[in-house]
């Protein structure tokens, strides 16, 4: 399901992935039949609230599942190879390497006993014994600097509680990039972060993509924040694709009444002073979704038909959804 | 409009104080010294009965605490604050009563603003009947009010705030300072922790609620979407001090203060496509080693050497515009 | 990874009004009696209370009814009758007293006196710990500084010299024990009171004008009383070890009312004529008693983990 229709095999693609959770309430299927491709250079925001299954996604396909989670079905194929059913030890090899992920707090991925150069160099070394520690070094330094930390040299001999928040985070990401991965998954990377920083992080992402070529899945719940760097977008709900496709598409003309209701949600510049749309009630527990479409309850247009499951299709060119009654007219303002 | 609220030259200093090891460290020649963290820093302004002042800024700018000091929370390092005209010190012992109930607060962590061991009915009746308010033989039916009016079923007071989503702890946290009749309420980060369909919710909530009851409010939040959608003016804080203030279409229209246009600028938005302009360098300054002069001159692209020298003084550019920037003095 | 506790744990929809108030209590029991060991530890507790409440009831003899015991019973082994036809199940003492009563008994006195120095500790403990954590600058260093004071003495030194002062007496062996178990509570107390009491809902307390007293024992002790608890139950069992320490040093209780620790003491010139059982039942029952309630303790502290509570 190549959306963008680019030649090239994509860097990453995700089919009919299936992760769940099974716990003393019932199984969980925290990822149900998600599939989508991340193109090299390309920028994919996977937008959705909590108990979407957005996160578990991104650790389904780096290999991070903690049980009672399995990946319990599909394929990852990471530049062609799935990877989906790899061993501990085999994805090893590719976590901080070819794959990296940076994660909402920092300290995920910084040891805080441990000083910043120490932790990069051993991330060179633990993928490729034969680079000198000088020349190690010196990538750290460079990573540091591409992530616009300034005195990189001071920075290197410091420990991670003499950064501030979002110095941090940038750290995390100049690990991340150390090892020039091919992907990178980033799961909600800024929204701890202050607007001035977080600005700044979004900005040295892009420009990286485009100067690397490296993918990048970024997790969120903010839907402004992947208007400004996306190129494509994955709307999840109950563990589900509900929407995707190129992102000024969906967002200037969404058709899933989830995500018209979550666009309508947002306030902006010409909402001011009136009421938001609400979309009405709250999102089910996993282990007890309706049969069916999960979003039939409090969807405004659902009828018998949403009693059966609904599946991916493209009322638009270029665009999956997976809803039996997709709104096509224009949303109203 | 009469003042409701307003805040003269209000302080707030956070002294971590040397104990006795650390007082012989500096005798013995040790730099080590008291640190002090001027958290908010000579603040004024002013809230009108009706109106809604969206507080914005970031990490250390103050607001918080500005907010807990205006809900009696925090007391100022000095300062005032006045309620309808009178001081808080100045105040009569009922007259503090009442203003202590008027004035409320919403805080932002639904999970930590319960008390997880009592019942809802506890929680949002406690106060009530403490202030005599409802008799305890009421109780039950005034908490069972207060949580239709925030759109809870009334059958709900009998469970514990475990039992809840986060959306609804957050609307019991409403009730709960609407229990109390309030007249002020401090909203500090409300909906920051919510999910955006729920956000929508309780955004709707605050702005009926603000019809019906006649309240007034302090918006604290750093989203400043959220801000623009609610309020009638907007006061944005940096570091402690207060750099800008203006009616809410005029700030978003046309800012004054670089800071304010930096904000504007990177603040995210669902029609601003692409990332089109330099974000402002540099990081937000330790609030324990603020730079001296306009606290924002290092990241400032248009800093002048006055800049790093004197403070600015917030002065009115506009009718009903203040804006603390030399830039402002031509 | 814990976006699967959000949507898996009980919400209340809106809708649906049948969810029952589960209240607190029902979670943490439930969760308690997950573990089997636990649980066996928890009856064997219960029927050691049950034994000492009823002593009087339960007992075969009176061991202190000085009319009935005869020294010509004395240091009989376990299993032999006595001269009136009773079996003396676990023997007899020097003195001639029914051994499975005077354990019933001293099981009685042991647990008594735990109990109630633990309880009166906990009450000045926490009170003490609360104010300082609460109320903070001066008076929290003060009152600090006492219990660090006071935690810097081993408690059997402390003990001792409070009893060499004091005499000897149940009551005065309480005071002992109160005294040297309060600092322990006032300390764990106001470890947690000081991470509540920045939380939220205790400044929404103040904000709702709720005077000072009511919010440390309505809002701020309810949620300190996990850590109390555990502590609760494992300085029980510490002063009950104590306790019969003293006793087995000759400090302890008078010999009128004999708690397991003297009984122990008492047989112990008679442990290498091959007369163990005086020293050994009880000595058994001392430790069935102390590991059942550390074994209540540890789960009780397992499962009173706040990081597992949401």
């Amino acid at each position: 399901m190549n959306v963008t229709g680019n030649g090239d095999q994509p860097t990453l693609s995700v089919q009919n992935l299936e992760t769940h959770f099974f716990t003393k309430e019932g199984v969980a299927k925290a990822v149900d039949n998600v599939s989508f491709d991340v193109d090299k250079g390309e920028i994919m925001g996977l937008v959705g609230e909590s108990g979407s299954g957005k996160s578990v996604t991104g650790f389904s396909i780096i290999g991070l599942v903690d049980p009672p989670g399995e990946v319990v079905g599909g394929k990852v194929l990471f530049k062609g190879e799935d990877i989906a059913g790899w061993d501990d030890e085999a994805m090893q090899r590719l976590r901080g390497n070819r794959i990296a992920m940076i994660f909402q707090d920092p300290m995920m991925t910084l040891n805080p006993v441990l000083r910043v150069d120490t932790q990069m160099i051993e991330t060179i070394l633990a993928h490729d014994k034969s680079v000198s520690k000088d020349d190690a070094r010196q990538r750290s330094r460079d990573a540091l600097g591409q992530v616009g930390i300034p005195s990189p040299d001071e920075r290197l001999k410091a420990y991670p509680h003499q950064f501030s928040g979002g110095m941090r985070q940038r750290c995390a990401i100049a690990i991340a990039l150390l090892n020039k991965p091919d992907l990178i998954i980033a799961d909600e990377p800024t929204t701890a972060l202050d607007v001035t920083i977080q600005g700044q992080i979004l900005y040295e992402a892009q420009k990286l993509c485009r100067e690397t070529g490296t993918a990048l899945i970024w997790i969120t719940h903010d839907l402004a924040v992947v208007a400004g760097l996306a190129d494509k977008i994955s709307v999840m709900y109950a563990g589900r694709i509900v929407e995707q496709g190129d992102l000024d598409d969906v967002l200037d003309h969404a058709v899933h009444p989830y995500t018209r209701g979550l666009l309508g949600s947002v306030p902006g510049h010409n909402t001011r002073g009136q009421r938001l749309y609400q979309i009405p009630g709250m999102t089910p527990s996993l282990v007890k979704l309706p049969a069916g479409c999960a979003f039939k309850e409090r969807c405004p247009n659902a009828d018998e038909a949403c009693g059966a499951e609904p599946q991916i299709t493209q009322p638009v060119v270029d665009r999956n959804v997976r809803c039996f009654h997709p709104q096509m007219q224009e949303a109203a303002e | 409009m009469t003042a409701m609220l307003e805040v003269k030259d209000l302080t707030k200093n956070f002294v971590k104080h040397l104990d006795l090891a650390g007082k012989i460290a500096q005798k013995l020649g040790s730099s080590i010294r008291e640190e002090t963290v001027h958290a908010v820093d000579r603040v004024n302004f002013t809230v009108g009965k009706g109106e809604v002042v969206g507080l914005v800024g970031e990490s250390g700018c103050g607001k918080s605490t500005l907010g807990r000091m205006i809900a009696d929370i925090l007391p100022p390092t000095s300062g005032s604050i006045s309620f309808k005209g009178t001081e808080f010190t100045a105040m009569t012992e009922d007259e503090g009563a009442a203003a202590a109930l008027a004035i409320q607060m919403i805080f932002q962590d639904p999970f930590a603003s319960l008390n997880p061991r009592m019942r809802v009915e506890e929680i949002v009746g406690e106060a009530p009947v403490l202030h005599g308010m409802a008799r305890m033989s009421e109780k039950s039916t005034y908490v069972g009010d207060v949580m239709e009016r925030v759109g809870l079923g009334r059958e709900y007071s009998r469970r514990y705030p475990h039992q809840f989503s986060g959306g609804q702890r957050q609307r019991i946290g409403i009730a709960r300072a609407l229990a109390v009749k309030p007249e002020f309420l401090v909203c500090d980060e409300a909906i920051a922790a919510l999910d955006v369909s729920i956000q929508a919710q309780v955004i709707n909530l605050f702005m009926d609620l603000r019809e019906d009851l006649d309240l007034t409010y302090l918006f604290i939040s750093h989203d400043l979407s959220v801000v623009e959608h609610i309020s009638d003016r907007v006061v944005i804080m940096y570091l402690g001090r207060i750099v800008e203030v203006a009616g809410t279409d005029e700030l978003f229209d046309k800012p004054n203060h670089p800071y304010t246009t930096a904000l504007l600028n990177e603040v995210p938005r669902l029609d601003h496509r692409g990332i089109d302009y330099e974000p402002v360098s540099g990081e937000i300054p330790s609030p324990l080693d603020p730079p001296p002069g306009c606290h924002f001159h290092p990241r400032c692209p248009h800093a002048t050497d006055r800049c790093k020298a004197e403070v600015p003084v917030l002065r009115e550019i506009a009718p009903g515009r203040l804006s603390a920037c030399h830039l402002n003095d031509g | 990874m814990n976006t699967v506790a959000e949507h898996v744990a009980p919400v209340a929809g809106l809708p649906e009004a049948e969810i029952k108030v589960e209240t607190p209590f029902r979670r943490f029991a439930a969760a308690f009696l997950d573990s089997k060991v636990a649980t066996v530890a928890l009856v064997v507790l219960g029927i050691l209370i049950f034994m000492a409440v009823f002593a009087s009831l339960i007992s075969p003899t009176n061991p202190y009814d000085l009319a009935k015991v005869s020294i010509m019973d004395s240091k009989m082994p376990p299993g032999s009758a006595s001269l009136d036809g009773m079996t003396f199940w676990l023997g007899t003492d020097g003195a001639g007293r029914d051994l499975v009563s005077a354990m019933i008994y001293g099981l009685r006195i042991s647990l008594g006196v735990g109990v109630m120095s633990g309880i009166v500790a906990m009450a000045i403990g926490a009170s003490v710990g609360l104010i300082a954590a609460y109320f903070g600058g001066r008076t929290e260093n003060f009152i600090m500084r006492i219990v660090d004071i006071q935690l810097s003495f081993p408690s059997i030194l402390v003990a001792l010299i409070l009893l060499a002062v004091l005499g000897k007496g149940v009551d005065k062996i309480i005071i002992a024990l109160i005294i040297v178990q309060w600092a322990y509570y006032a300390r764990t107390v106001r470890g947690s009171a000081l991470v509540e009491r920045n939380k939220e809902y205790i400044e929404a307390a103040t904000c709702l004008a709720i005077g000072h007293k009511r919010i440390l024992f309505r809002h701020l002790l309810p949620n300190c009383l996990p850590p109390l608890i555990v502590v609760g139950t494992i300085q029980t069992a510490h002063a009950i070890s104590l306790e019969a320490t003293l006793s087995f040093l000759g400090v302890g209780l008078p010999v009128s009312e004999p708690s397991l620790g003297l009984l122990i003491s008492n047989g112990f010139d008679y442990m290498l004529s091959g007369k163990y059982w005086i020293s050994f039942f009880p000595g058994v029952a001392l430790l069935v008693t102390i590991v059942s309630i550390n074994l209540v303790g540890d789960q009780l502290r397992d499962v009173l983990n706040p990081r597992l509570e949401r």
